[in-house]
């Protein structure tokens, strides 16, 4: 703290307050022990709010925008554009449930979703162990090809893939989705990180003096301290598989959709109507946005810790 | 060393000798039950990822290849071998060159004012704010919506006719655009969709990497007489060069890949009338679905990663330069 009294003298008031802002700043790594918030810690202004405030408004409108949609007719909509929502909401989700097998889709869509998150975290938790805190031969050449098959997308492999699941007769039904999706090199690479750091080596090797076998070790140690990160590479994975429509449409048949492949569908038999398809919209929508509510907070540590790591 | 080394060398099954014969004996089952242990359990335990990513992920890869190289049907399947024909077949075909024009403008629409905006949300974002996570989470919002659905959504803002785009335009008295027709406006349409959605999640990994820069360095150009923009654009963005090499090189690959926003973006999924968005992953789907001709889908399919790499390439030393002169000024 001995460069503040510094710059009063040579750069003004100003810039001293400016000064002591980011150092009494809570939150960042870079926040030195003691400065926490005491002193004259300035809050950021008006424009500041302002911007955010706009950006979250603009993030929001589009999904007000398709409720606002989804809850009048499409007649009422040629005539001029609403402020407030109508009361054909209901009527319109209807004709979605009509048109298209709606809860079908959810049902596989959760299905889907929830199978490969589960698995991609055990077995990436499993493998994370492994490259972490464990050394065998091969480790880091196998590590790092891990990492490099990150880099390469996935429509490279789509028409074999195609190929193989039509040869195992399997086009058409959930497994076609969920076996692509059950190990990602992301998850690997993420419970790797995690767990050098989140593990104590002494951990392991107390519990291995105790008797216990490698997979003991890893049940009764590795997991717990792996369960923070664990939470949140599950919930990514559900959002990702959730929203993923590429493949999914591609493998699908039309009577055994998932959501997004479902609304695609509805698109394509009410390609006038937008009132009934913005409706499928806010309706496929629904589900992640109470994820989102309840597990928000999670989803953007995440997001946070993994960039920096990364 | 590992833990398992330390283990294998002082563990109860160590195999030391000290307290006589017996004690070993009864020892040595175990013993070779826990170096077996030790020496097998992490190839089990990175196997099934290795398994599975192999049947999933690297045999379609190379097999790919194999593929590109033949005559093959999506119903007659595998037919005769014919080399490069494929590869010279899709690059004289002009809807392939259409293809990769207008991926390449709708990754260029999106991803650079999409780092640009991110990183000037995220230096909002990282100001002393109350309530900093309601904030975050109010800008990633649009992260969980599925891209189909943000494609509808925006296929009707942006709609033609009675669009909100379109009559806010004309409230202003403007012309209204053809955003169905025009490539230009059709591709700016979809850049938003995907900037809509990744802009909020693109400015969290930047807000994560701008917190980690030591607070003393801001310290030292506030001394040196540096403002706030000054210090954004000398400081801030300098040293945030490997968190702006991993979104724009993460932005390349997603970017380059784009399908559900112009498939959905009319209703017959060619990309408009006249293709003015047909993407080259939609190319891909119309080439192998469409027309059932996997061979040829398979070969657009190498060009698209060929393309991929080389972007990504592009990026990676774009990116370093722009920074280093950063630090350098």
């Amino acid at each position: 703290m001995s460069s503040i009294p510094m710059i009063r003298q040579s750069a003004g008031a100003g810039a001293a307050r400016n000064a002591e802002r980011r150092l009494n700043r809570p939150g960042g790594p870079g926040r030195k022990p003691g400065a926490g918030r005491g002193g004259a810690v300035r809050r950021p202004g008006v424009l500041t709010y302002g911007t955010l405030t706009a950006v979250v408004l603009a993030s929001l409108f589009p999904l007000y925008w398709s409720f606002l949609v989804g809850s009048h007719d499409s007649t009422a909509l040629s005539r001029g554009i609403p402020l407030l929502p109508g009361g054909n909401f209901l009527a319109n989700a209807a004709k979605v449930f009509d048109s298209i097998p709606f809860w079908k889709a959810m049902g596989n869509s959760l299905l889907v979703s929830s199978v490969t998150a589960a698995s991609v975290v055990v077995f990436s938790t499993l493998a994370g162990f492994a490259f972490a805190k464990l050394r065998f031969r091969g480790n880091k050449a196998l590590l790092v090809f891990v990492i490099a098959t990150m880099a390469v997308p996935t429509q490279l492999g789509v028409v074999p893939l195609f190929i193989v699941m039509a040869k195992l007769g399997w086009t058409g039904s959930l497994w076609a989705v969920i076996i692509p999706g059950l190990v990602t090199a992301f998850g690997v690479f993420w419970m790797t990180q995690y767990l050098r750091d989140a593990l104590p080596d002494e951990l392991i090797e107390a519990v291995r003096m105790d008797g216990a076998s490698m997979i003991q070790a890893f049940w009764y140690v590795g997991f717990p301290a792996a369960r923070p990160a664990a939470a949140m590479l599950a919930l990514f994975t559900f959002v990702a598989t959730w929203t993923n429509f590429f493949w999914p449409f591609i493998v699908l048949d039309p009577s055994n959709p998932t959501l997004p492949v479902a609304l695609q569908l509805l698109q394509a038999a009410h390609f006038v109507d937008y009132s009934v398809v913005l409706a499928g919209a806010v309706l496929a929508t629904v589900p992640l946005l109470l994820l989102f509510i309840a597990a928000g907070r999670q989803l953007v540590s995440g997001i946070m810790q993994g960039a920096v790591k990364g | 060393m590992a833990v398992t080394d330390r283990v294998r060398l002082q563990g109860p099954t160590g195999g030391s000798t000290d307290d006589g014969g017996r004690s070993v004996r009864r020892l040595a089952f175990s013993q070779r039950l826990s170096r077996w242990d030790v020496k097998v359990s992490p190839y089990l335990y990175i196997s099934p990822f290795f398994l599975l990513f192999s049947l999933t992920g690297l045999f379609p890869l190379v097999y790919t290849g194999w593929v590109s190289l033949h005559n093959w049907n999506l119903i007659g399947g595998q037919g005769k071998f014919i080399g490069f024909d494929n590869f010279a077949f899709v690059l004289g075909q002009p809807y392939f060159w259409n293809a990769v024009g207008n991926t390449v403008s709708i990754f260029l629409l999106s991803s650079v004012p999409q780092v640009v905006l991110a990183l000037l949300i995220a230096a909002v974002l990282d100001a002393n704010l109350r309530a900093r996570t309601f904030w975050r989470m109010g800008v990633l919002v649009p992260f969980v919506v599925a891209p189909v659905a943000v494609g509808l959504i925006f296929n009707n803002l942006f709609a033609d006719q009675f669009g909100l785009v379109n009559n806010v335009l004309q409230a202003v008295g403007l012309d209204p655009v053809r955003w169905h027709s025009d490539q230009l406006a059709s591709h700016l349409a979809i850049a938003t969709m995907v900037n809509f959605r990744w802009l909020g999640y693109n400015a969290l990994i930047f807000l994560a990497a701008m917190q980690a820069i030591p607070r003393d360095v801001y310290e030292a150009a506030t001394i040196d007489g540096a403002g706030r923009l000054r210090q954004f654009l000398s400081v801030t963005v300098p040293m945030l060069r490997p968190t702006v090499i991993f979104v724009a090189i993460t932005s390349t690959i997603g970017g380059l890949q784009i399908f559900d926003e112009p498939r959905v973006f009319d209703q017959s999924g060619l990309g408009g009338a006249d293709r003015q968005w047909q993407t080259l992953t939609m190319y891909i789907w119309e080439l192998g679905w469409g027309q059932r001709n996997f061979g040829r889908a398979s070969a657009v399919a190498w060009l698209l990663f060929l393309m991929i790499v080389l972007i990504a390439l592009t990026n990676f030393l774009l990116t370093r330069r722009i920074a280093n002169q950063g630090d350098r000024s």
